[in-house]
């Protein structure tokens, strides 16, 4: 299906991008004219401005892609990523902004005034920071591939190169309008898409999404197997699929079922996890709720954003309006990846689930000028869910990388910094294209949970913490959840509660971190910070008594 | 969660807020908000204590409506799962968790949200009420 309004969206997208973010970079030569301009700006925007970087591509693509594929039970990914936005609020958020930290590692040196705690935390942020950049330039590869046949490789490629280049330079330097700019482009890019998909919907009297005969191919379509797969047709012959294979269906054909996804019948699809025959999905449900609901206030490219608020106070109601912007921002990949299960079934058959957000505006309305117009605002809107989070994040890991590791503030030292931290990712997207976005990005969370969540929490409302304790939960909690991502993204293999407990490690690490680093405080309580008071006193003392310290 | 350090006790009262002295102000300088606001920079028993007390109510506050969540969303899949009836049960047309976990979620959240930051803000009024009234 070639496109021609896409090209041309795309490239719009990308020089708006760069050009605001150069505009803003003329206004705001030094950090300190950065956050001086940035302060001034008001909840509403900064509010949209978190909601822009934050919603990636893993919210703008892969949970309808999960939805399509594994339906009810992976509703809990948007859910677990605006809640996240809660356990922020509630724990969180005005006193992190109140003690001044601009990252986490700087959060580590103010509360426990240990330097090799702060290295220990400059680690785990690079290493979230690249776990978090390769799904998004995955779903850039596949985007491109699928709105213009480009390799996979060439998009994944252009996105790393476009944003390294963007972050190096400057142009991106966490520009609150920029960031907003995106917030309001994803928003539309799906809204506007999905008023005409259910108009489409109803016109066509509204199809059952789960027909009791399974899923039906609505048109004559030839699917290219882009994942090995063991497919049972409607006879009941099984076959295996390779990549590349080419099956031939006819309007009314069902869909063949696929093994390791919920069957033709669309009950497991439609219904939630009962308890008796499989407890590992249960486990697996509240790791993933764990992982996201506590992971949102350990990402690197989050917390940096918190400083652009006046203060203790605004922080909160920002928090809460970002909280509204990204659960009214939800309520939309769940409707692709539904109305996907009536007109792109075949995805489940390519294992491309991904791209549905980027291909059901087509698949329904057929091949017109509005279809196409549509398509090119879906894949601009994903595209900026791209840039905008890839540039956040790099920008935090450079940032990181330039003072923690190089030990250099200079810009020359940031620009190498960039380049190093821009090439680890494309290099790992080239080698993990099979996984699904949405998964990969729940791991970083999973990380995320189990080694800065902690630290964060006992380090605000607990003065026991030493910085003993909390280098060995990071150690212990996060390690073990990093160990657990390794095994799953380059381990063999696993079945069973093995490979459940390895791609859902959430729910055993967080608490292994909360208790490890509680004891270990305790049992060096000798080495708590004599001004704890002090510290707890500006971290929670209200701006009314004008008691801080500017 | 006892504090394990020991911090020496320092004076209530600095000996440099004592030295502008004017006989009509007197008695009200030594017991109005200036002496608690100091008590607090000072890091005092009093001070110490008021801070204490001002984040355990914060901390308090955050755990309920934690509880609030996690009883409210974290119990729908134990709910779905030993009770299968209620992921069954359809509300207009739609599934009951499809509508719960799918629409209704979203709003919940924001509504602990809208409370805490409105809770949370009424616990800072409290406080600066206490450290700036007159004492008497």
């Amino acid at each position: 299906m070639a496109n021609h309004f896409v090209v041309p969206a795309l490239v719009a997208v990308t020089l708006v991008t760069v050009a605001i973010g150069f505009y803003g970079l003329k206004l705001a030569r030094t950090t300190s004219d950065f956050l001086v301009a940035s302060r001034a700006v008001s909840p509403t925007w900064n509010a949209a401005a978190i909601g822009g970087e934050y919603l990636s591509a893993a919210s703008f693509l892969g949970i309808a892609g999960l939805i399509l594929k594994y339906g009810v039970d992976v509703l809990w990914y948007p859910v677990g990523f605006a809640a996240g936005y809660l356990a922020l609020l509630l724990f969180v958020a005005a006193p992190l902004r109140r003690s001044g930290a601009f990252t986490l590692p700087d959060f580590c040196e103010l509360r426990l005034g240990s330097r090799r705690l702060r290295k220990l935390a400059t680690g785990f942020v690079v290493f979230i920071g690249w776990l978090y950049l390769v799904p998004q330039l995955q779903g850039a590869g596949l985007t491109l591939t699928t709105v213009t046949g480009a390799p996979y490789e060439l998009g994944a490629l252009v996105v790393g190169v476009v944003v390294t280049a963007n972050v190096a330079l400057g142009g991106m330097r966490a520009v609150t309008f920029v960031q907003a700019f995106q917030y309001w482009l994803k928003l539309t890019a799906l809204a506007v898409p999905a008023i005409f998909l259910i108009l489409h919907w109803q016109a066509d009297g509204r199809p059952a999404v789960t027909p009791p005969d399974g899923p039906t191919f609505r048109t004559a379509t030839t699917v290219v197997v882009e994942q090995a797969a063991t497919l049972t047709l409607a006879d009941g012959a099984v076959i295996e699929v390779r990549p590349g294979d080419s099956l031939s269906f006819d309007a009314g054909d069902p869909v063949p079922a696929v093994a390791g996804l919920p069957g033709p019948d669309g009950l497991d699809w439609l219904l939630p996890d009962t308890a008796g025959d499989d407890d590992r999905g249960l486990f697996a449900t509240y790791s993933l709720i764990l992982a996201t609901f506590l992971g949102t206030m350990g990402l690197p490219h989050v917390l940096v954003r918190f400083y652009t608020n006046p203060d203790g106070g605004a922080a909160r109601r920002t928090t809460l309006v970002v909280l509204a912007m990204v659960g009214a921002f939800y309520l939309l990949p769940t409707l692709y990846g539904v109305l996907g299960r009536i007109y792109t079934p075949q995805l489940l058959v390519t294992g491309q689930t991904d791209a549905v957000v980027v291909l059901l505006p087509g698949a329904a309305l057929g091949d017109g000028t509005l279809s196409r117009l549509l398509s090119a605002l879906v894949a601009a809107g994903a595209f900026a869910a791209f840039l905008s989070t890839s540039s956040g994040l790099l920008t935090s890991v450079a940032g990181v990388i330039s003072t923690d590791v190089l030990g250099r503030g200079s810009v020359r030292g940031f620009r190498l910094a960039t380049l190093l931290a821009g090439l680890v990712p494309v290099l790992l997207a080239f080698n993990l294209r099979d996984l699904d976005v949405s998964q990969v990005v729940g791991l970083a969370f999973a990380v995320a949970a189990s080694s800065f969540c902690p630290l964060l929490v006992l380090g605000i409302w607990w003065r026991g913490l030493t910085d003993l304790g909390a280098a060995a939960g990071i150690l212990v909690g996060g390690g073990a959840a990093v160990g657990a991502v390794l095994l799953t993204v380059l381990g063999p293999a696993l079945h069973g509660w093995p490979a459940t407990l390895t791609a859902q490690p959430a729910a055993w690490t967080v608490p292994l971190a909360f208790t490890v680093m509680v004891l270990v405080s305790v049992a060096s309580r000798h080495r708590a910070p004599a001004d704890v008071g002090a510290t707890m006193l500006r971290l929670h003392a209200p701006e009314a008594l004008r008691l801080h310290v500017k | 969660m006892a504090d394990p350090t020991d911090r020496p006790v320092r004076p209530a009262v600095p000996a440099a807020r004592r030295t502008r002295v004017v006989l009509a102000d007197a008695t009200r300088s030594r017991t109005g908000p200036g002496r608690t606001r100091s008590e607090l920079a000072e890091q005092t028993r009093v001070g110490d204590a008021l801070v204490r007390g001002l984040v355990r109510a914060q901390l308090a506050l955050a755990l309920r409506l934690s509880l609030v969540v996690l009883i409210g969303l974290g119990g729908l899949p134990l709910l779905f799962a030993v009770a299968p009836a209620v992921g069954r049960a359809r509300l207009l047309g739609v599934p009951l968790p499809w509508l719960l976990l799918g629409v209704v979620a979203f709003p919940f959240l924001v509504a602990v949200g809208w409370a805490y930051v409105h809770l949370a803000e009424r616990n800072e009024q409290d406080f600066t009420d206490l450290v700036e009234r007159p004492e008497r």
